[in-house]
């Protein structure tokens, strides 16, 4: 399935719902989105990931681009994942540890939820 | 013997068809359905391994992939390039991996690798035969029907 990608606004917070597969092909396309919206001036960032299909390590390096340019510009960046596979991904790879994962776009764009982009 | 074998030009676009072959011999050669994500992901990363190593150095030769269901269920993907290429190829740990001094190349093959050791038990990176090049040869058990 094409990559989809869909921008709105909750709770103060920029949300990108990303649908389809990320991979090498569509991973360059996340990644411009990503880098317009943080020159648009969007600073509390979450990525969406409940309708991915499939991840691989070109979209988790994207995602991992994002987390770091926010932090540079003092911005917040989560993710919203509960699908197994995709998880399990994340805690192969430990990147688990590197980012805010929530289980809904509620819980990363509450205030206090997702905290520094560190 | 390969009993499938697709051999496609360095090019991103082609990764997901070599994704969706890989998984549909998988599932007629009896691989558990359970393990059909991960051979996705797996052979996906070695494809992508493959076609960004010859891109990297501007190898317009085809990257193929062998599917054999003998006994078990075996991946070979093979690329062309200098075989130093493959030196490096290590899991990275939590705290380096959001490093600012860490490349995204480095990153994603950082990433890559320890997907592929992640989700293949049974997982061979070796110098092909003749000329540059590296065997990611990765195999997956079967249930015969």
């Amino acid at each position: 399935m094409e990559l989809s990608l869909t921008t709105r606004t909750v709770a103060e917070h920029t949300v990108l719902e990303v649908g389809g597969e990320v991979d090498v092909y569509t991973a360059p396309r996340l990644r411009e989105r990503l880098i317009e919206l943080v020159d648009a001036g969007a600073r509390d960032v979450v990525v969406d990931l409940e309708r991915v299909d499939f991840l691989d390590s070109t979209g988790l390096g994207v995602l991992v681009g994002a987390l770091k340019r926010l932090r540079t510009a003092h911005g917040t960046f989560g993710l919203v994942c509960a699908k197994e596979p995709l998880l399990k991904i994340f805690r192969i790879t430990a990147l688990d540890q590197v980012f805010p994962i929530f289980p809904t776009v509620d819980a990363a764009t509450e205030r206090d939820g997702s905290g520094p982009a560190s | 013997m390969a009993t499938v074998r697709l051999s496609f030009s360095p090019a991103p676009v082609h990764v997901r068809t070599a994704r969706l072959v890989g998984v549909a011999v998988a599932r007629r050669a009896g691989v558990a359905e359970e393990l059909l994500d991960e051979v996705r992901l797996a052979i996906g990363e070695a494809c992508t391994r493959a076609v960004t190593l010859h891109r990297q150095y501007g190898l317009t030769d085809l990257v193929t992939v062998e599917m054999s269901d003998s006994d078990s269920y075996t991946v070979s993907v093979i690329d062309h390039a200098p075989i130093e290429a493959s030196v490096g190829l290590a899991k990275l740990p939590p705290d380096e991996l959001a490093d600012e001094s860490l490349t995204d190349d480095a990153l994603t093959t950082g990433v890559g690798f320890a997907l592929l050791a992640g989700f293949v038990d049974d997982l061979q990176v070796r110098p092909v035969d003749d000329g540059p090049g590296t065997e990611v040869r990765m195999v997956w058990p079967v249930t015969r029907r």
